[in-house]
């Protein structure tokens, strides 16, 4: 059997971009025309096959931290001349001298560079955390339930507590890539604001509080215990100072 | 280089469509690795030309942007021309039942299969209206043909997913490159 009404009618109606009164009129057609039924049908079961399919393809996050890095502002970045060692070797005499200075200016700008790097790494994980969707992978404020979450999903266990009863309630947790590697990370609540606190392993000695702001986020980073903690927020400073205490005492 | 402010506002309106993006290159150019480099580069265009961006539907403009890329890309990349315009008007067909659908469409392999072996003009208003969503208005405005040819276009291409679904010797024939 067919039907002489033109076929976009019924993808209209099938795509809900018919009026209320052309629907209505198109309703009432259907009844009685079993060429138009067998044709939605089939529109439907299309349409839920490729739900079921799941055909979207999301940009995959190293891909997207490339596009990101490439249209924010640049950071510095250390260059080492090639040539300089050259030189070097024609001034034999100052050469010591020369190497010892260039060893230390590399020392305070490869400081410099990680602090900035960091903070970009930091800022970019914190951005995208709040993206719909993304905060925390495991919802609970109970830190009996956090720290579980993360065995067998990184290769250290991250120290979790809640601070609810100090203006810090926990708010779950998921694991992020900071420096190419897996990180855990905390979220917290501080009034209206989101503190993301990332954890990961490192070989360095303990060090004092380093802090920065960058886009408008705060960030404090610390080492205690072979452990770097990150944290990140757009909450005033003194709160983030706070959270640092809090987890270091 | 954006100012401050338009860096923010870039940030905070056109990132959030970054899969949006991804995705219908991906399925226009039917490569992971292309929809990489063209989405890139059609994001790297928005960001330049965000200042000519005066509000409106933030997404329809990204999209616009990505499927212009991709579709020069195409011309630039393809020896078999990829375009099969149809221009005869055609009914509702019999068509295949639901239940054949619903066989044949189960896996998702067999699913994009039938997908890319659509002419790209058709691919795109697929993955515009049913993955990403979009009213046929939006795909007016990404595609830049007017609403009376989207709603037929849509028609069509709907009409040749169900029958490269439905029988894969179909596929084969009108599978370009």
């Amino acid at each position: 059997m067919k039907c002489d009404r033109p076929p976009t009618v019924l993808q209209c109606y099938f795509d809900s971009e018919l009026d209320a009164l052309g629907a209505a009129e198109f309703e009432r057609h259907l009844e009685q025309c079993s060429a138009c039924i067998s044709a939605l049908e089939a529109l439907e079961s299309l349409r839920s096959s490729l739900n079921i399919a799941q055909l979207y393809e999301k940009a995959a996050a190293p891909f997207r931290k490339e596009v990101l890095a490439r249209i924010r502002p640049a950071r510095p970045v250390v260059i080492f001349s090639a040539r300089a060692p050259r030189r070097w070797l024609a001034v034999a005499a100052a050469v010591l001298l020369i190497a010892y200075t260039g060893w230390r200016v590399i020392q305070v700008r490869r400081g410099v560079n990680y602090e900035t790097v960091l903070a970009a790494e930091i800022v970019d994980a914190h951005l995208r955390s709040l993206q719909p969707g993304h905060l925390t992978d495991v919802v609970s404020a109970d830190q009996h339930t956090v720290k579980p979450w993360f065995d067998g999903k990184l290769d250290f266990s991250p120290p979790v507590r809640d601070f609810t009863d100090q203006g810090f309630p926990l708010q779950g947790g998921r694991i992020d890539v900071i420096h190419g590697r897996s990180v855990a990370a905390l979220v917290y609540a501080r009034r209206k604001h989101f503190v993301n606190v990332f954890i990961w392993p490192t070989d360095e000695k303990d060090a004092a509080l380093r802090s920065g702001s960058q886009q408008g986020y705060q960030w404090i980073d610390w080492r205690k215990g072979r452990t770097e903690f990150c944290a990140v927020s757009d909450a005033a400073p003194s709160a983030l100072e706070q959270l640092q205490k809090l987890f270091t005492e | 280089m954006l100012d401050s402010q338009d860096q923010v506002r870039f940030e905070t309106l056109v990132l959030p469509h970054f899969d949006a993006a991804f995705n219908l290159a991906r399925w226009l150019l039917r490569s992971g690795a292309d929809a990489e480099d063209v989405s890139q580069e059609a994001i790297l265009r928005a960001y330049r030309f965000f200042n000519g961006f005066h509000g409106g539907d933030v997404r329809a403009w990204l999209l616009q942007i990505v499927r212009n890329t991709c579709f020069t890309w195409l011309e630039k990349n393809r020896r078999v021309k990829d375009v099969t315009e149809f221009d005869e008007e055609f009914h509702v067909p019999p068509g295949p039942t639901p239940e054949s659908l619903a066989i044949a469409a189960d896996s998702r392999a067999r699913l994009t299969d039938a997908l890319e072996s659509l002419p790209p003009r058709y691919r795109e208003v697929i993955v515009l209206r049913e993955l990403e969503g979009c009213s046929y208005k939006e795909i007016a405005t990404i595609t830049s043909i007017p609403i009376g040819t989207v709603m037929s276009r849509v028609s069509r291409a709907r009409r040749q997913l169900q029958l490269a679904l439905t029988d894969p010797s179909h596929n084969e024939a009108t599978h370009e490159v």
